[in-house]
């Protein structure tokens, strides 16, 4: 990448079907503009949303991570956003334990009229992970995938 | 420890149960004995030097039988039965519990209550090795600490004693074993290696005991144990538990609160 490029982060968006999804939706039918960064993965339930899908989108070359859902009591499931958020408090203790940036993994709420909440959401993610840079971090550990590389054969 | 010895071959006599678990004496330290008559139950010991959690195999169907059994158990042991009575993994009819306390008195256990009450008396502090190592880790730096985590993580070779060290470990169906999806490559490699510790500390959340025996397990000496460790202890103020005494109202992450702490979500 030559010095005058911006660096474009990937980014991939983990969000729930019945509030962030539908909410990513309004942004687009209300024609607000946002970053083009960002991959979404639209799940049943933030409670669905397990770590290890995380660290999978790590070790595939996301440098941040967005995870959103319904707000609390809005869940449609009732208790899956609760029983999500709990989870998230126990994941990011332990990825900071093990020394993995936890400012790359932005969790939120996006209900399904905020699309301009959406919109922002996208935008001050994208700025943020530009700001920190590739995760060249994780990137390096996980090369190995990429080329295949089993019994130190390619 | 004689008191021991023939409580154990009086019980195992009798047919109150028909098998004790138990320490004998081992090549460089006690190892776990099975006693399923009065002459083996002669060779039990129970001193300091006693460190494997015996509740491990409590769980096993096919070391236990349907019967009722007895174990000698340490306080570490203790605190792993009652995180196993709160899973619902035990059940009190089944189980007889022999431990010998400090000032060498023998005591029996049967209910959760009971042995509730008698380890509540002792604190879960951080041992001189642990507290080492953690303060080193915590004056880390994040980027000090990933590369820390990656040069012990190196010599992970995924035999997996950590997992079968682990009482609460007792899933039939491990994720490591399901293949479709591939979780997690069962192959050693730098991010299979960390996604396994991070995967394990995830599931322990809110179970540990921290008795560390996981990293006592540990055939490469990774400091394994601290990782589940120093997360039991974050995570007590947050969910609002006693690091290793478990409750019966429910584990951490099956239950919630409607004010979790949220600062960090936007």
């Amino acid at each position: 990448m030559s010095s005058e490029e911006i660096f474009e982060p990937k980014i991939v968006a983990f969000v729930c079907n019945w509030c962030t999804y539908a909410g990513a939706d309004l942004t687009g039918t209300s024609r607000l503009k946002y970053a083009t960064n960002v991959k979404i993965v639209r799940f049943p339930c933030t409670g669905r949303i397990d770590f290890l899908l995380l660290l999978k989108s790590f070790a595939q070359g996301a440098d941040g991570i967005i995870v959103s859902g319904c707000h609390p009591n809005d869940c449609h499931y009732t208790s899956g956003n609760f029983h999500a958020r709990r989870r998230w408090i126990a994941f990011r203790s332990i990825l900071d334990m093990m020394g993995v940036d936890v400012r790359r993994v932005q969790y939120s709420w996006v209900s399904a009229a905020e699309g301009s909440k959406w919109a922002d959401l996208v935008n001050n993610t994208v700025a943020d992970i530009r700001a920190l840079g590739p995760y060249t971090d994780y990137q390096k550990v996980a090369d190995y995938l990429e080329k295949e590389v089993q019994d130190g054969e390619a | 420890m004689e008191k021991l010895r023939e409580r154990a071959a009086a019980i195992l006599a009798d047919g109150t149960v028909s098998l004790v678990i138990g320490y004998e004496e081992g090549t460089k330290r006690p190892r776990p004995l099975f006693c399923h008559d009065g002459e083996s139950a002669r060779k039990l010991i129970f001193d300091s030097r006693c460190f494997h959690n015996l509740a491990v195999y409590l769980t096993k169907k096919e070391l236990v039988g349907n019967g009722r059994f007895a174990v000698t158990a340490t306080i570490s042991t203790l605190r792993s039965i009652m995180q196993l009575y709160v899973e619902n993994q035990l059940s009190e009819d089944k189980l007889l519990i022999l431990t010998v306390d400090l000032s060498g008195t023998l005591r029996e256990f049967v209910t959760f209550d009971e042995i509730s009450a008698y380890v509540e008396q002792f604190e879960l502090k951080r041992s001189e090795r642990e507290q080492a190592i953690l303060t080193r880790i915590e004056g880390m730096t994040r980027e000090e600490r990933w590369n820390f985590w990656q040069e012990e993580m190196s010599h992970c070779f995924k035999c997996y004693a950590c997992r079968s060290a682990c009482p609460l470990c007792y899933c039939t169906k491990c994720v490591v074993e399901v293949n479709r999806p591939q979780w997690i490559n069962p192959w050693p490699a730098p991010v299979a290696n960390m996604e396994w510790h991070i995967n394990r500390a995830m599931h322990m959340v809110g179970r540990c005991t921290a008795c560390g025996a996981c990293g006592d397990a540990c055939p490469v000496g990774i400091p394994i144990d601290l990782i589940t460790r120093k997360m039991m202890e974050d995570m007590a103020p947050e969910f609002g538990y006693i690091p290793g005494l478990p409750v019966k109202k429910g584990n951490a992450l099956s239950t919630w609160k409607l004010d979790d702490r949220e600062q960090f979500i936007r």
